[in-house]
């Protein structure tokens, strides 16, 4: 039957090429775990990916109940967390799952460091790889604030106060950051705007490019 | 092992363990997914308690709205909802009938309509109700007006939800 709905697509806009472009590659053996047990290092960037992608669903399904608010923004997290069903377990694989990516996604950068991917051809993946790095942990500072509690609150206030030390320009990219002179309602709704469309729609382009490299360029040889 | 010819072959059988292997890891991660999110159909509905209306004495013969506040919990916050109710006493019998249409769910008047002035008129698209609920005939309303469940505690009325009639 699935054959038949597959064949029946297939014959019509011709999917199978599309497909086996983006299936069918080679793994050399010395990134093959089944080959040499050490070569699971090469899975580092794959398991970032993996954990992005579960960020991202979690955080589409998290959005249903959570309101950026000062008034209803902790009551809504709260609400969420203990009267929906398997709501701990949601805002836990995104509480946690936002931890791991960063690990997942530092073991990645040391293992490209350490067998020395980033050379000649590939600097400019690296350079995506930066960004990238950039835009996760732009993606769980602006995160942090969103329970709107004493630990985001401040964590905030830090942050902000980092901010302001930029010479020259430090207080208007405070006040631009905090959407106010204040952290207040502005701050959140700005932050959860960024969190939500500005860093992932980046952080999806980012990452696009960097797959579509790899996919140019190989894999980096053995040592 | 049989000796015939299942035709599996090793990449068929490595597919089918993949596949099934990484549909029940993908399962385990959408699951607790989904529960949230249609968590509000399995939630139990709050309805069952009756609420303060009026006292029976403000009722006549004649239908007259009165307004019924209630809480609803909703999610978060316990909204304080207002909605109309008409009431009437027919006999002993308190009537308490709900002015939501039940064609497109308008807003209905007793006496709305000059050329009916004993029934419910809907503006919209002209539906009308008898006094009872009952609706006319020949107009667009399918079914009769929603009718509360009343109690009279210490000669005030209260009323559930309403239910529609019949």
């Amino acid at each position: 039957m699935l054959q038949r709905i597959y064949d029946w697509i297939d014959d019509r806009i011709d999917i199978t090429p599309i497909w086996r472009d983006i299936a069918d590659h080679e793994v050399p053996e010395h990134v093959n775990p089944g080959h040499h047990f050490s070569a699971f290092v090469y899975c580092f960037g794959g398991l970032t990916f993996f954990t992005v992608v579960i960020q991202i669903l979690s955080g589409m399904f998290l959005t249903m109940y959570y309101v950026p608010d000062i008034v209803n923004a902790h009551a809504s997290v709260e609400y969420l967390q203990s009267e929906v069903a398997f709501g701990m377990i949601v805002r836990g694989m995104h509480h946690w799952g936002a931890s791991v990516v960063i690990v997942m996604m530092f073991l990645h950068t040391l293992r490209v460091f350490f067998t020395g991917s980033y050379k000649k051809p590939r600097e400019i993946n690296w350079v995506v790889g930066v960004l990238i790095f950039f835009v996760i942990l732009a993606l769980g500072l602006t995160g942090y604030l969103l329970p709107w509690d004493m630990k985001a609150y401040f964590a905030t206030q830090v942050t902000l106060e980092i901010v302001a030390s930029v010479p020259v320009v430090g207080d208007t990219l405070e006040t631009l950051i905090a959407g106010g002179e204040v952290i207040g309602a502005q701050t959140l709704t700005r932050f959860f705007a960024i969190h939500v469309f500005f860093l992932p729609g980046a952080l999806l382009g980012l990452i696009a490019v960097h797959f579509i490299m790899i996919r140019r360029q190989g894999i980096s040889g053995p040592l | 092992m049989s000796e015939k010819n299942h035709n599996v072959s090793r990449r068929q059988f490595l597919t089918y363990t993949l596949m099934g292997v990484g549909g029940f890891m993908g399962a385990a991660m959408v699951m607790p997914m989904v529960r949230f999110a249609v968590d509000p159909i399995l939630q139990a509905d709050a309805a069952g308690d009756k609420n303060e209306l009026t006292p029976l004495s403000d009722l006549t013969e004649e239908p007259q709205p009165f307004s019924l506040t209630y809480e609803v919990e909703d999610g978060w916050v316990t909204q304080t909802m207002e909605d109309t109710v008409w009431a009437y006493l027919s006999g002993d019998e308190v009537i308490a009938l709900s002015p939501t249409c039940t064609h497109l769910g308008c807003t209905v008047n007793f006496g709305g309509d000059e050329n009916n002035p004993e029934q419910f008129f809907c503006p919209c698209h002209f539906g009308r109700f008898e006094i009872d609920g009952t609706n006319v005939p020949g107009t667009p309303p399918t079914e009769p007006l929603h009718r509360y469940d009343t109690e009279i505690r210490d000669g005030v009325i209260y009323v559930g939800r309403p239910q529609p009639q019949q």
